[in-house]
């Protein structure tokens, strides 16, 4: 197996000749089964990443590989896409089927799969993301939550190595932010996918094992959430935030209760208050 | 200026297979000064409601009364109505049209027929209320970052000088630091004698702002009252698929570990009441 599924390697990207740079001398590698936060302000260079991983956009300077492969070179088109598949933040934009069952299939036919072989794929993508009930509705009467998951599942079919999510969850409500988040983390876990999550929420960022921050088209932060969550002055500087129990973890701490900087989410924040004495 | 809704009801495409009831029976009072936050998950009826109290949707059944008075009356003034309730729409950056910041803001305020001086400060009034460089007034709305966009919109309704500001979902999408400028803005208006009603996903800014919460589910009002009585009902709302303020989901999570605190609406409060418990077991213990 590869060492890395997604790789940027000095990259720079400039929307136009002349133009700043929103994607600026970056250097990254996702390793296969990694799930990764991407956090960063608006228009800090988040969403040109996304797409430069899966070679919607190629470097202007630099280099990107998903499995190996150099998105800049034609030839690796159709299966750098199949490898990476990407998800976009409106539900409403990606689909293109009047039938959820030909919407999934919608990319298999592209990347040419037997249609003896097409049922099963569907069905197996759309179990993966709970939607195997919905395989013969309409797409537009589903809920926003709904819809993102269908997205995932048209990428799913196509058995990818990598997912990106660009703020897959903004428009949707608490529910189907909790449906779209827990269905990319189990496939995480169990088939190994490699995620690249870009959020603007931050208790979701707190499950993933790896956060980055963007600012400015460059990478400034890389580690895990402790390792990041706890410079929440340089984050606000950036006009990012710490998850909600990261700021309540920082009042006990200053009230001289033994919390540690690791407790993060709701579960083990309960856990430390609890066993605190 | 209360906004009273009287067993109101809203159907989409009566009178065919595709009619839906999107509100039944919604019976409650906006009062003067309120910061009613309005929430509920997609579909349950919040951006039809919102469309009622100016007007823009007409109820299938019953009445809303904008002082005492039904607005949806034969010879009712929509034009006055619209300016006394003023609505921002979901994602109201789309809406800019303008060549400059200014322009767009002095939009509706030039056509409820303001001239002069007097326009001028209608317009640089309203952009100051929403903490925007000064150097964005003569910029044109295109050139700012979607955040701020969203905050010219914002002013056009504001020059407007409505008595009550209809906000939906005013802060979907922004980053962390946008979220919090803007829910700032929205309760500077509020303490400045606004009333407001807003559409939110975000509970930990309900918690913080709000002074009732009114929650729809499946076209029903089905819960009204002060943020802290309605999030200390966690059960009932996680059952209708929305969040609680995270720092009431660990409230509670503690008390079922044996910690007996009071209900927290704040991380501030929670670590004050922790802190509390946590000094009593001490002083028991010793």
């Amino acid at each position: 197996m590869e060492e890395f599924i997604l790789r940027v390697e000095n990259v720079s990207y400039a929307y136009e000749e002349g133009a700043g740079m929103a994607v600026q001398d970056m250097n990254l590698a996702f390793r296969p089964g990694e799930m990764t936060a991407v956090l960063g302000h608006n228009g800090s260079g988040k969403s040109t990443l996304a797409k430069l991983l899966n070679g919607l956009y190629t470097p202007t300077v630099g280099k990107v590989t998903v499995c190996g492969m150099d998105t800049a070179l034609d030839e690796h088109t159709w299966q750098i896409r199949q490898s990476a598949g990407l998800v976009f933040q409106n539900p409403d934009n990606q689909l293109v089927a009047s039938i959820v069952r030909d919407d999934v299939a919608f990319g298999l036919e592209n990347i040419g799969v037997p249609s003896a072989e097409m049922p099963g794929r569907i069905e197996d993508a759309l179990r993966d993301v709970g939607m195997l009930d919905f395989i013969d509705r309409a797409p537009h009467m589903l809920s926003g939550g709904q819809k993102q998951r269908i997205a995932i599942a048209g990428i799913l079919a196509m058995r990818p190595r990598a997912l990106i999510l660009d703020e897959a969850t903004a428009m949707l409500d608490p529910k189907g932010r909790r449906e779209v988040f827990s269905v990319v983390e189990r496939l995480n876990r169990e088939q190994g996918i490699t995620v690249v999550w870009i959020t603007h929420f931050m208790e979701e960022a707190a499950r993933c094992r790896r956060v980055i921050v963007m600012d400015q088209g460059k990478c400034v932060m890389d580690g895990t959430p402790a390792e990041v969550f706890t410079q929440a002055e340089r984050l606000r500087a950036m006009r990012l935030d710490v998850p909600p129990m990261v700021a309540l973890g920082d009042l006990l701490r200053a009230r001289g209760l033994r919390i540690p900087r690791e407790a993060m989410d709701i579960e083990s924040m309960a856990r430390e208050v609890l066993a605190c004495r | 200026m209360p906004i009273k809704i009287e067993h109101m009801y809203h159907t989409y495409q009566p009178g065919t297979p595709f009619k839906s009831d999107a509100l039944e029976d919604i019976d409650f009072t906006i009062e003067d000064g309120d910061l009613l936050a309005l929430i509920g998950h997609t579909g349950s009826g919040k951006s039809t409601l919102a469309q009622h109290l100016n007007g823009l949707l007409t109820p299938t059944a019953g009445r809303v009364l904008v002082d005492g008075q039904d607005i949806n009356r034969k010879g009712a003034d929509r034009k006055a109505l619209r300016q006394r309730v003023g609505l921002l729409f979901q994602y109201a950056e789309y809406q800019l049209f303008e060549e400059t910041v200014y322009k767009d803001i002095a939009f509706g305020p030039r056509n409820q027929g303001l001239t002069g001086d007097a326009l001028d400060a209608r317009v640089r009034s309203a952009f100051m209320k929403v903490h925007l460089p000064a150097d964005a007034l003569e910029k044109s709305p295109f050139e700012l970052s979607g955040g701020q966009m969203r905050r010219v919109a914002l002013a056009g309704v504001v020059a407007m000088e409505p008595e009550v500001l209809v906000l939906d979902e005013p802060i979907a999408g922004l980053d962390p630091k946008g979220r919090d400028e803007l829910t700032d803005i929205i309760h500077e208006l509020h303490r400045g004698g606004v009333t407001i009603v807003l559409i939110s996903h975000n509970m930990d800014d309900v918690a913080r702002i709000a002074t009732r919460v009114a929650v729809l589910e499946k076209g029903r009002l089905a819960m009204l009252g002060t943020p802290r009585e309605i999030f200390s009902r966690g059960d009932e709302l996680e059952a209708m698929g929305l969040d609680v303020p995270q720092t009431v989901q660990l409230c509670r999570r503690l008390r079922a570990g044996g910690m007996d605190l009071p209900d927290c609406l704040t991380a501030e409060e929670l670590c004050d009441a922790i802190c509390a418990a946590k000094g009593g077991t001490r002083r028991g213990n010793a």
